[in-house]
């Protein structure tokens, strides 16, 4: 039906063919801008991009992946040297396996594994042999593609003695362990005098998407008893968790696995520096705004978990905004954007004085000022310039006020802000934030800190702005740095005066939960009118109100920059549409408002009657809606026929006497198999001449 | 004065296999004398049958070699075609005299040409005169290949009229054999499970050189102690002993205690080999990291066994999509109105349901349930409006994939799929816990 055809993923992701692409973006509805430069730039920037994700992907990587190395060198140590022999034969032989906990989203795998199987082969050993549970249905094949892996493998490894294999290859090969034995023979004999220094270990790689499991249970029978003759690793690739191997392995297959776990990184863990690298950067000119940013977190958290396919939702926004605004072509650094200013067109001036945020801006300028924008081309590009690097400074100040804040917010109890740093830009990003709620119970909270937090975030913070991002900060630092004096001042002559916080302080720490805290603040306001601040309380509060203040200046929306169009992509709705598409609305729009997608003037109609002039199909579509689980073929072709031919104006009455027309039978037979087709509905076995509905309610 | 007599063999030789055999002494001396002497015709077939690791290819390996006898010995679950099967039985036979170890390779498609190939090599390799044992190990793994196989082979003497023995090897009776036609009854043995003397006997049998027999003995002796409960496999008891044992020694090692104070190398040794029984007898932790931690000497507890790390992440809706599914999964269709319409009614649950269905749906597993349903539980529990989109449907194949539910039926099958949630009642509240859905509240047998 309708619902297992659409539950397979279909994301339309764009596969840039350049020639194609470059067409695409000149004849595009917009003006035809600088369409190549947009596109130079786009390809520029996406490479940048790219090439950071591999950095941030390896990184993250590298651990595991030396754990692994690691293991591997050590599963078969004993196999070149014989350890005591009575253990040696008392033990029995048990396959090294490492067990590599990915997560769930599977999507992801396929660049680890590739990763990591290049990894292995630059440092342990040419043999390495991936294999995919969708790729060996049966035990044969598991053992043709091993091998058949493995022979390259040869051929790639050591060129000379290629016409050995070539011998091989060209005899049948027979898949069985025994002869996998003998080829490891061979090929250890004429290599191990060779490269002696090359360790010996094949590593098979199994992705064990659980179903097809059932397949290697025999494989590691057979293993063991060739473990001595030949060093065989597994590399299980688990999903969901290490458990699985019990359920699928009985315990005699089991107890000849020599288990290790790996654990990898977790998937949100990998999305939060990816964020934080591509993101929360000046690194790179483009940015999304909190729509778009939002539209691509809910799609990783809500539904795949999968960091590919949130980068592939940040390559599609790059190619979308490049493609449809024309101004992006001064989206680049900063240097080059000032010189591309001046070789502006006249239209791209039109274009950016439409552009809503520089219509805020000239309406805040003197009339004289106006005029000018509004008329001269070449003072309009001065100004630009100088307004483009206020939006460069903006980023730099945000991001790094950004982390700055994140640091306070984390401190707090329920995080009223957020945990993540995105959540922090998410809510910055789209409105002012120190005008929300949440902001302001975050400074209430802020307000009541103990000193060794306060003191510990406020170092951090110092190094934050001190780090080569914040430079315009020397003040800022020197503010810090003489909060943190003060501080320490006041611990030399706390002792004194603290007698009557304490006491309301203990009380405050003591309650966790936000209602209680804002409820003993309410009365600790009170209390404070009548009662004397103590100095550490006077200075938490001058710090809190210079963080405040920080954020006011600093973390302004981003819409409410002049420019911002140029850098920021905000058509989440383009993006939704694209990465996650509802198949089955799409069909129900078109077949009940065919006018959608055809633009057919004739087919504009209202809602609730049927259109005579539709596609059969959706007249049939139609009256199908309006019936139970069970239809009536006769009713259906009757409704059918009496629409149709209201249409073709002839009196109903006539026709009703008649027989149905047969043209208009045949109309009908078509129109409802296609239905079927497309899912919607299925012969019935429970009454003849009925049709079972699939979907129900109205969609 | 051995145990065996055979008028055919030296005494040294049968004295010899003797010491190879212990415990199987009784089985040993029947096969001796259904074989025979070398040039007698023996039983055409000879099955053979025990639990694991009752010695049954051991013993057999062990009468071939030390008798000298040709035979051919070939391991089923490598061969999973017939054809990889005959093929490796020719191979063998043709390196049996020659000096070349690996044979041509001889292709052999059918049993006929099996036949007609195996009389061949039997003359080149001047054979005729003595019995040819086939000995086929997990012979379990034939019922899976082509109906003509087993008896084929069962007839092997009859059809290639030469002289020859097939053995079978397998953990499973006769009766569970048996094919329709063509069936020659085989002669069966059966290999009882050796009992803890026999273990404690086999196993100190292997003493390390570097200590003594009863030190060895003794030390065996608390290691059945711990272990026979749970396992009698000797390989796996085998594997223990041997990881264990440095542990066992160490206050001989260090000079606490001589051999002979068992008390004090029972106290050190206990505690340990009990923590070995769950973790890696269950294979928590491979012997591999065991050993390390013995050489460490450090506390297990640190390092967590497989089944610590449980726990699974998934995305939101997921989490909702296999809630849904484990409601439809034990929840009676019909009670689904109760539960997720707002003016249901009481119902009562006595007069509600018929008989069969007040039984506990835990007790009887998950039920099948359509797509639909699935769609529709899950629109209801989750809060906000969930738009059923492609990402949506995709994520029901992944937990199929992740074998969390899994399709009933076909995969084929495209108009109206049915679905069972695979999940435990822990793992599912567990997940419930995480998106805050009281999932107890909406289990029909927790009412």
């Amino acid at each position: 039906g309708a619902e297992t055809q659409d539950s397979k993923p279909c994301h339309p992701y764009l596969k840039p063919k350049p020639e194609r692409l470059t067409d695409y973006f000149s004849q595009g509805k917009n003006d035809s801008e600088d369409s190549g430069l947009r596109f130079a730039s786009c390809q520029l920037l996406w490479k940048q991009i790219n090439s950071e994700t591999e950095k941030i992907q390896e990184e993250l990587n590298k651990q595991l992946f030396d754990n692994l190395i690691r293991f591997l060198r050590q599963s078969h140590s004993e196999f070149q040297t014989k350890t005591t022999e009575w253990m040696c034969r008392m033990k029995s032989s048990e396959i090294p396996t490492a067990a590599l906990v990915l997560g769930v989203n599977v999507t992801d795998h396929d660049v680890t594994f590739k990763s990591l199987s290049e990894v292995l082969q630059d440092n342990v050993t040419p043999y390495v042999v991936s294999l995919q549970a969708k790729e060996c249905p049966g035990i044969k094949h598991l053992l043709q593609k091993l091998m058949g892996q493995l022979m390259d493998c040869y051929v790639d490894a050591d060129s000379s003695e290629e016409e050995e294999c070539v011998n091989i290859s060209q005899k049948k090969i027979r898949c069985s362990m025994a002869s996998l034995s003998k080829w490891y023979e061979n090929v250890t004999k004429k290599t191990g005098s060779e490269t002696p220094s090359k360790k010996r270990t094949s590593s098979s790689r199994h992705w064990q998407s659980p179903p097809v499991v059932v397949i290697f249970k025999d494989m590691e029978i057979i293993s063991s008893q060739h473990i001595h003759e030949f060093p065989l690793v597994l590399i299980f690739g688990i999903a969901t968790s290490p458990m699985i191997i019990h359920r699928l392995l009985p315990h005699s297959v089991s107890s000849l696995l020599c288990i290790e776990l790996f654990q990898s990184l977790s998937c949100k863990e990998h999305l939060a520096t990816v964020i934080d690298k591509l993101l929360l950067t000046t690194q790179f000119p483009f940015k999304l705004s909190e729509k778009v940013l939002q539209v691509l977190i809910n799609i990783f958290l809500y539904h795949d978990f999968s960091v590919q396919n949130f980068i592939k939702g940040f390559q599609l926004s790059i190619v979308e905004h490049f493609y449809s605004q024309p101004l992006s072509v001064l989206c680049c650094q900063l240097l080059e954007a000032k010189k591309r200013v001046t070789s502006l067109s006249h239209n791209q001036c039109e274009n950016i004085r439409s552009l809503p945020s520089f219509r805020r801006y000239v309406e805040s300028q003197v009339s004289e000022k106006q005029i000018a924008l509004l008329t001269e081309d070449s003072f309009l590009k001065e100004v630009t310039q100088t307004l483009l690097e206020d939006l460069h400074i903006y980023h730099e100040n945000y991001f790094t006020v950004l982390r700055c804040l994140h640091v306070f917010t984390t401190s707090l109890p329920k995080y009223p802000l957020g945990k993540q740093i995105r959540e922090l830009h998410c809510a910055c990003l789209g409105k002012s934030v120190w005008e929300t709620e949440e902001y302001e119970s975050a400074i209430q909270l802020l307000r009541m800190l103990a000193k060794d937090e306060l003191v510990a975030i406020l170092q951090k913070c110092a190094e934050i702005f001190i780090s080569p991002s914040g430079k315009q900060f020397s003040n800022t630092v020197e503010k810090l740095e003489e909060f943190l004096a003060r501080f320490q001042n006041l611990e030399a002559e706390a002792n004194e005066v603290q007698d009557v916080s304490v006491s309301s302080q203990k009380e405050l720490q003591k309650k966790t939960d936000l209602y209680h805290l804002q409820k003993t603040l309410l009365a600790l306001k009170e209390s404070k009118r009548s009662k004397k601040l103590t100095k550490f309380e006077m200075l938490r509060f001058e710090v809190v109100d210079f963080i405040d203040s920080l954020v006011r200046s600093y973390l302004a929306p981003a819409e409410m920059q002049t420019l911002n169009e140029v850098v920021y992509f905000n058509t989440a709705n383009t993006l939704r549409e694209h990465l996650n598409a509802a198949p089955r609305i799409a069909l129900h729009t078109a077949l009940n408002n065919p006018y959608c997608y055809l633009k057919n003037q004739t087919l504009k109609s209202d809602v609730g009657c049927i259109s005579n002039t539709a596609p059969d199909i959706c007249i049939v579509y139609k009256l199908h809606l309006e019936c139970g689980r069970l239809i009536n073929l006769v009713d259906w072709l009757e409704a059918f026929s009496t629409v149709v031919t209201a249409v073709e104006g002839t009196d109903p009455e006539a026709v009703a006497t008649d027989q149905v027309d047969e043209i208009i039978h045949a109309r009908f037979i078509r129109a409802v198999s296609e239905l079927e087709l497309l899912g919607f509905i299925k012969p019935s076995k429970q009454k003849t001449d009925h049709v079972a509905r699939l979907t129900w309610g109205g969609c | 004065m051995p145990n065996f007599e055979h008028p055919e063999y030296p005494e040294a030789t049968l004295l010899h296999l003797e010491s190879m055999v212990p415990c199987r002494e009784s089985q040993v001396s029947s096969l001796l004398s259904i074989f025979g002497e070398r040039q007698h015709f023996s039983f055409p077939s000879i099955f053979i049958y025990g639990h694991t690791s009752s010695g049954k290819t051991y013993v057999m390996q062990t009468l071939l070699e030390t008798l000298e006898l040709p035979h051919v010995f070939v391991n089923c679950v490598e061969c999973f075609t017939s054809r990889l099967l005959l093929e490796e039985i020719l191979t063998e036979l043709q390196s049996l005299s020659s000096e070349n170890k690996h044979g041509s390779h001889m292709p052999c498609d059918t049993f006929n040409d099996f036949v007609r190939l195996f009389k061949q090599e039997i003359i080149i390799q001047d054979l005729q005169n003595q019995t040819v044992y086939i000995v086929l190990d997990k012979a379990e793994q034939l019922r899976e290949m082509e109906a003509n196989v087993l008896p084929g082979f069962l007839r092997l003497q009859e059809m290639t009229d030469r002289n020859v023995t097939v053995v079978f090897l397998s953990e499973i009776v006769w009766e569970l054999f048996r094919p329709n036609t063509g069936c020659l009854e085989p002669f069966t043995l059966y290999f009882p499970d050796y009992s803890i003397g026999n273990l404690q006997k086999i196993l100190s049998h292997y003493h390390p050189p570097e200590y003594s027999a009863d030190f060895y003995a003794a030390y065996i002796n608390i290691l059945l102690g711990v272990f026979y409960t749970v396992c009698r496999d000797l390989k796996e008891l085998r594997h223990l002993a041997a990881l264990n044992f440095t542990k066992y020694c160490e206050p001989v090692v260090r000079g606490e205690a001589n051999e002979r104070d068992t008390r004090r190398l029972w106290k050190n040794i206990e505690s340990h080999l009990k923590k070995a029984m769950q973790t890696v007898y269950l294979r928590e932790i491979s012997s591999s990291q065991w050993e390390r931690i013995q050489q460490d000497d450090g506390e297990p507890g640190h390092l967590k066994g497989l089944s610590a790390h449980a726990h699974v992440e998934l995305p939101y809706y997921s989490k909702f999509l296999l809630i849904a599914a484990y409601l439809a999964s034990y929840n009676p269709a019909r009670t689904d109105k109760r539960f997720f319409l707002k003016h249901h009614g009481k119902i009562k649950k006595t007069n509600f349901l018929k008989k069969h269905e007040k039984t506990s749906n835990h007790l009887l597993g998950p039920k099948p349930f359509p797509l639909d349903r699935l769609l529709a539980i899950l629109y209801s529990i989750v809060d906000n409006k969930v738009a059923p989109t492609a990402n949506i449907f995709s994520q029901i194949t992944s937990l199929v994939t992740l074998q969390l539910l899994t399709l009933v039926g076909h995969d084929d099958q495209l108009d109206g799929p049915k679905y069972k949630c695979t999940v435990s009642l822990d793992f599912i509240r567990a997940i419930a816990r995480t998106v805050n859905f009281d999932i107890i509240k909406y289990l029909y047998d927790f009412l």
